[in-house]
């Protein structure tokens, strides 16, 4: 291990503390380059703050951090040269044309003039927005602007790319091509550090993620291990007139009381249905699906992601 | 990688003086129409205007009022626009459009952004100024050519009021205080710190309050380089509390800035 590449980012017992808040307590993670690595949570969990931290703004309470080897409250400048960022609210500057925004943006990053042109026009293209140009960024749409500002994020062609809940607000097609083009960055080999609180999101792009609440870790892994670790394959949903029987979790399963369904853990969700009306429940819906990191949250904490 | 980092911190501020200009392109001509009528409208309507009615202008040191006054109101409307470009650009850029938080993702530090904003507001002043003063020679009132010198005591006067100005506007969160600070601290200052009366006919608490700040000094130093009174020791002290100033609302503006942005 020695001899590999240096973590993308490291983190131990890393603490952010605001007065007596304390908004990420004591975490410790590890993202290997070209790795796609995500913060799920709730609202509140601390994925920010460390997504603050590690973006070099925010300086840390306690602990240890290194982004890409360096030290981000000596090293922030070098850090920010091979590092780019997509905040969670889009901050274009709405003086500037698309490609200005992309121009005097990378000139920040020390590229020429030529260079930075150049540099517009293949991420002009890559986020679809080249017949946009010249446009003011005012009447984008919110794909497009999170699109341009995913680009923005880019013009340093840096090794790490932080992103805070980068689809929160977009309909489902924006998302789509968002991840889509999330995958050609990875990819490319570039490390992607992202928080959202979408669980299919985490789960579509990760292959590592933590999950976090109040501040802690409560577990971390890949989607799949994750899954395979804490819930069973199937969730059989039920769905009941005047509640759920008081004696469903009586039967062998792990069940789950949200306020409109019941959630019943099973491997195979076919036969606890066929076992469930030979018990005589009858449920006025049934819904068979297969598990996901929101159900590993659920049995985590007790709590559904998205309040 | 390591020697790439060698000099860089000029550059970065050099970048984002760079972008302020890019931005500057569409908006331009308006804002130096603007920042230009401002002055003309007093050197008209006060200076020539109210200034026919005087007739024995010898107490205060120049040919006739309007040479008192045309003067002594560059360094006012410097006072102005610096606080003006102090308030609502610096909110704007850190709350409203968030543009300050992009540029703290690229290699420039807080403190080197809070530098080049002051040193903006301090262009911006300039350029007005420097027509201004054309515009007083125009009309026979620059009687010296160290009033070349005058817009650059109008752009550190610019730059004095807009960092601390800016220092308290990135502590905000919204405008509502703004219109109340233009009212009842910018106004009364520029209506009392000797760019329409000397200062010595104002009660003393009033004279001394007006000495600490630095708007009067620079109402005298701006009128001396204009109209040839020019004079090393009085002119020099004036220019210390000038940069004293200076140097507070840097040290202010990069702590704000830093505090607003940077935790």
């Amino acid at each position: 291990m020695s001899s590999g590449p240096a973590s993308a980012i490291k983190a131990t017992g890393l603490t952010k503390r605001f007065g007596d808040f304390v908004a990420v307590a004591g975490i410790d993670l590890e993202v290997e380059p070209g790795e796609t690595f995500s913060l799920l949570g709730p609202n509140g969990a601390g994925k920010s703050s460390t997504m603050k931290m590690v973006s070099t703004v925010s300086p840390i309470t306690e602990g240890e951090l290194t982004i890409l080897g360096l030290d981000p409250s000596a090293e922030g400048r070098e850090i920010r040269q091979r590092m780019g960022v997509v905040p969670q609210e889009d901050n274009l500057d709405q003086e500037l044309t698309v490609r200005e925004n992309l121009v005097i943006y990378a000139r920040y990053f020390g590229l020429s003039w030529a260079q930075a042109k150049e540099r517009a026009d293949e991420l002009l293209s890559f986020a679809q927005l080249t017949d946009r140009a010249d446009a003011a960024v005012e009447p984008l749409s919110g794909g497009m602007k999170r699109r341009l500002t995913i680009a923005r994020s880019l013009v340093n062609t840096p090794e790490l790319v932080l992103l805070d809940e980068p689809t929160t607000g977009l309909d489902p097609q924006a998302r789509h091509l968002l991840w889509e083009r999330l995958y050609q960055l990875k990819e490319q080999g570039v490390t992607l550090l992202l928080t959202t609180h979408y669980m299919d999101e985490a789960e579509q792009l990760s292959d590592r993620l933590v999950i976090m609440d109040q501040g802690t870790i409560v577990t971390q892994g890949s989607p799949t291990a994750l899954i395979a670790e804490h819930v069973t394959n199937e969730v059989l949903e039920l769905r009941f007139a005047d509640g759920p029987p008081a004696d469903l979790d009586q039967h062998g399963w792990r069940i789950e009381t949200l306020p409109d369904r019941s959630l019943v853990y099973a491997d195979r969700g076919e036969d606890a249905l066929r076992r469930l009306a030979e018990l005589d429940v009858h449920p006025t819906g049934s819904l068979i699906r297969r598990s996901t990191l929101e159900d590993v949250f659920l049995a985590l904490t007790g709590r559904t992601l998205v309040e | 990688m390591t020697t790439a980092t060698f000099g860089r911190p000029s550059r970065s501020l050099w970048h984002f003086l760079e972008h302020q200009f890019r931005r500057y392109r569409t908006t331009w001509r308006a804002t130096i129409v603007s920042g230009l009528v401002s002055p003309m409208l007093f050197l008209g309507s006060i200076g020539f205007g109210l200034g026919s009615q005087i007739d024995d202008t010898s107490s205060l040191g120049t040919l006739d009022y309007a040479s008192f006054v045309g003067p002594g109101v560059l360094a006012g409307a410097a006072m102005i626009q610096g606080a003006s470009l102090g308030l609502w650009p610096t909110l704007g850029a850190i709350k409203w459009e968030g543009t300050y938080q992009a540029a703290l993702t690229t290699p420039l530090t807080a403190a080197e952004l809070a530098t080049g904003h002051i040193l903006w507001i301090g262009f911006r002043v300039f350029v007005g100024s420097a027509l201004y003063v054309v515009v007083l020679t125009l009309f026979g009132i620059s009687e010296s050519w160290l009033a070349v010198f005058a817009p650059f005591i109008a752009a550190f006067t610019g730059i004095a009021f807009g960092g601390v100005i800016s220092a308290f506007a990135a502590t905000q969160d919204r405008d509502n205080a703004f219109g109340l600070i233009t009212r009842v601290v910018i106004a009364p200052l520029f209506l009392f710190s000797g760019a329409f009366f000397p200062t010595s006919q104002l009660p003393l608490v009033a004279q001394w309050v007006a000495a600490v700040l630095p708007v009067s000094h620079a109402v005298e130093l701006c009128r001396h380089l204009i109209t040839g009174q020019f004079d090393a020791a009085t002119d020099g002290l004036h220019f210390a509390v000038l940069m004293a100033w200076l140097g507070l609302g840097w040290f202010l503006v990069i702590r704000s800035f830093t505090k607003r942005l940077s935790s």
